[in-house]
């Protein structure tokens, strides 16, 4: 009797109990469910919601893989162990087998916790409300791992799960029915709960917060915190593209984000108008700022200046503008609805994204908030569309009646 | 209970819990969220909105026959800013550091809603013994709140209550910060408040599902 057979026992043994969904939710995530739907309409898709997730995560792993290599990478080029990548993409000091054990065995803990707790969490909550445990956390415990840095205790990993899974998802009535974005609030509750651990020029680089004050004290700086402090970075725009640069582990390659970006698209899950509009949104905020610059209205000597004066397409390459716009703002549940709504919505995303950015050096990633503030916002744009829609019908309606 | 009758006691443990001014009415939320940071303070406004509320309603109920329905309002307001100038001045005297710490908090008692609530609801309406249980049981309802809250936020954000390092030293890194552990930043902010007195909701109305509104 093959395991498939014994999940299909141990379902109708246990229909009905409390732990039914348990069992379900583990039958179901491995094989078809053996059962149909009785009456009214039915809607033959592949398609549902385990696999809409399952290819998010598909289009996650080159992001996590990259990740890896690029945590022993970092942390080995600071060390000054080994060279600068120097030979493109493909540049043999980057793809090397120990840059990417040590990133596996940096990464991969985190990995296990964030699914372990999140999952743990999902299945308690649906024994004890008597609902199916939904699919929803497969996206957001793999999302987790790649937005904090490498070096977070996984400790505060736990309780930021815990909370994030709590209190930005159940306590709304589960996935479909959360508001924030369930990732974006695990990061926001550490960045806030945590920021020594979240924010400075330590923590990106494995290694670089517990050599501090040692005279081996390594730098772990991002661009963007470098910027923020109107000082150089030495990264050239090619090692921005592909990612060769400290960071948030799966953030940093713009040109794998843009393979998943490409993998959503063709899918049709995540939406392009949210994409795009956000891009437009990021350079003409971009662009804005740099005319400020230029036109003199600035200083050199204000604090803003770096930020300000840095050519406004590369506000694309640093930071996690990229990653949160592809995987994070194109969230189905908590993005906006309406076609028309989703290009308010992405614009104003990549706006105010660099916008945070640039005034407030205190949070120099401005991504993370810029979408938890559109998720809050998108019904109300949502509902403006549909107004203005009904609106106009009832218009067209009365000059015809007229 | 010998002291009071069956009613009586009632006025004082029904605010408590399932009446709670708070999680119930959902009134004086703004004080609950700005002075719970530490537990000292939380405790300190328990007290002063127990003075209040409670001579308060009693002095509103005495005069209840008197005060023309018009102008009751502004009559309510003149007793409730004596009486918080009364804690005020209070407080300058005897704990100056803790007075400046509650700042304009102590001033604001006066825009509680739960006190022009009480005023309104109850002592104008009844007798003076009754509107002091009454006024003594919500103020109890709001102060337990505080403390709760208080007690989660101090501990979890400073890793102190009333000051005192109980989880260890976190420069020094005794007790619990020898093993990695770190003060929670976000319990320190005012939105960690409202969550905490979210929790609080939830929990009270998942043991008591007849408080659960219909919608």
């Amino acid at each position: 009797m093959g395991l498939k057979q014994k999940l299909h026992r141990l379902k109708e043994k246990y229909k009905g109990t409390k732990m039914a969904p348990a069992f379900n939710a583990l039958h179901t995530f491995l094989y078809l469910p053996n059962d149909t739907t009785h009456g009214g309409t039915h809607v033959k898709a592949a398609d549902d919601l385990k696999r809409t997730m399952n290819i998010v995560i598909m289009a996650l792993i080159p992001c996590l893989i990259f990740g890896m290599f690029n945590a022993g990478y970092q942390h080995y080029l600071a060390l000054g162990e080994i060279n600068a990548a120097s030979g493109g993409f493909f540049s043999s000091e980057f793809w090397t087998m120990s840059n990417f054990s040590l990133g596996a065995w940096k990464i991969l803990p985190l990995v296990a916790i964030s699914y372990g707790v999140g999952l743990g969490i999902e299945f308690l909550f649906a024994v004890i409300k008597g609902h199916e445990v939904e699919e929803g956390y497969l996206v957001t415990g793999m999302l987790v791992p790649l937005i904090v840095p490498v070096d977070i205790p996984l400790w505060m990993l736990v309780v930021a799960v815990a909370f994030g899974v709590v209190i930005g998802k159940e306590v709304f009535g589960g996935t479909g029915m959360n508001i924030l974005n369930p990732a974006l609030t695990i990061r926001a509750f550490l960045f806030f709960a945590y920021p020594t651990w979240m924010s400075g020029d330590k923590v990106w680089v494995h290694g670089a917060v517990e050599r501090a004050g040692t005279p081996d004290a390594i730098s772990g700086e991002t661009i963007l915190g470098s910027l923020a402090q109107n000082k150089v970075f030495e990264y050239d725009t090619m090692d921005m593209f592909f990612g060769f640069i400290p960071g948030s582990v799966g953030e940093t390659s713009t040109l794998l984000i843009i393979l998943g970006a490409l993998i959503l698209i063709f899918t049709k899950i995540g939406s392009w108008r949210i994409m795009l509009s956000s891009i437009i949104g990021a350079l003409v905020m971009g662009y804005l700022f740099n005319l400020v610059a230029e036109w003199g209205w600035i200083s050199e000597s204000s604090k803003f200046y770096s930020l300000m004066s840095i050519e406004f397409w590369k506000h694309l390459l640093i930071g996690g503008l990229a990653f949160g716009i592809v995987y994070m703002a194109t969230d189905p549940v908590t993005a906006s609805q309406t076609n028309k709504g989703k290009w308010f919505y992405g614009f104003l995303i990549g706006f105010i994204s660099v916008m945070i950015r640039v005034f407030n050096p205190a949070y120099p990633e401005g991504v993370m908030l810029a979408i938890l503030l559109m998720n809050v916002f998108a019904p109300t744009i949502d509902h403006y569309v549909l107004q203005g829609n009904i609106k106009r019908r009832a218009k067209r309606l009365k000059v015809k009646t007229a | 209970m010998g002291l009071l009758s069956k009613k009586d006691s009632k006025l004082i443990l029904d605010p408590l819990a399932d009446n709670n001014p708070i999680t119930i009415q959902v009134l004086g939320i703004c004080s609950a969220l700005a002075i719970t940071a530490q537990l000292k303070p939380s405790i300190v406004m328990a007290i002063s909105v127990i003075f209040v509320l409670g001579v308060g309603n009693v002095i509103i109920s005495l005069m209840r026959n008197i005060i023309p329905s018009k102008i009751r309002i502004i009559v309510q307001l003149i007793v409730v800013a004596t009486l918080v100038i009364i804690v005020d001045q209070v407080l300058k005297a005897f704990a100056y550091e803790l007075s400046k710490e509650l700042s304009v908090f102590i001033g604001l008692i006066i825009t509680n809603c739960i006190i022009m609530g009480r005023f309104e609801a109850f002592a104008l309406g009844n007798g003076p013994w009754k509107s002091f249980l009454d006024g003594v049981g919500n103020a109890l309802g709001y102060g337990i709140i505080l403390i709760i809250v208080g007690f989660f936020r101090e501990l979890l954000g400073s890793g102190t209550l009333f000051g005192f390092k109980v989880l260890g030293d976190p420069v020094e890194k005794t007790f619990l910060y020898s093993i990695g552990y770190e003060n929670n930043g976000f319990m320190v902010l005012p939105p960690m408040a409202l969550i905490v007195v979210g929790i609080i909701i939830w929990v009270q109305r998942s043991r008591n599902r007849a408080l659960i509104e219909e919608n």
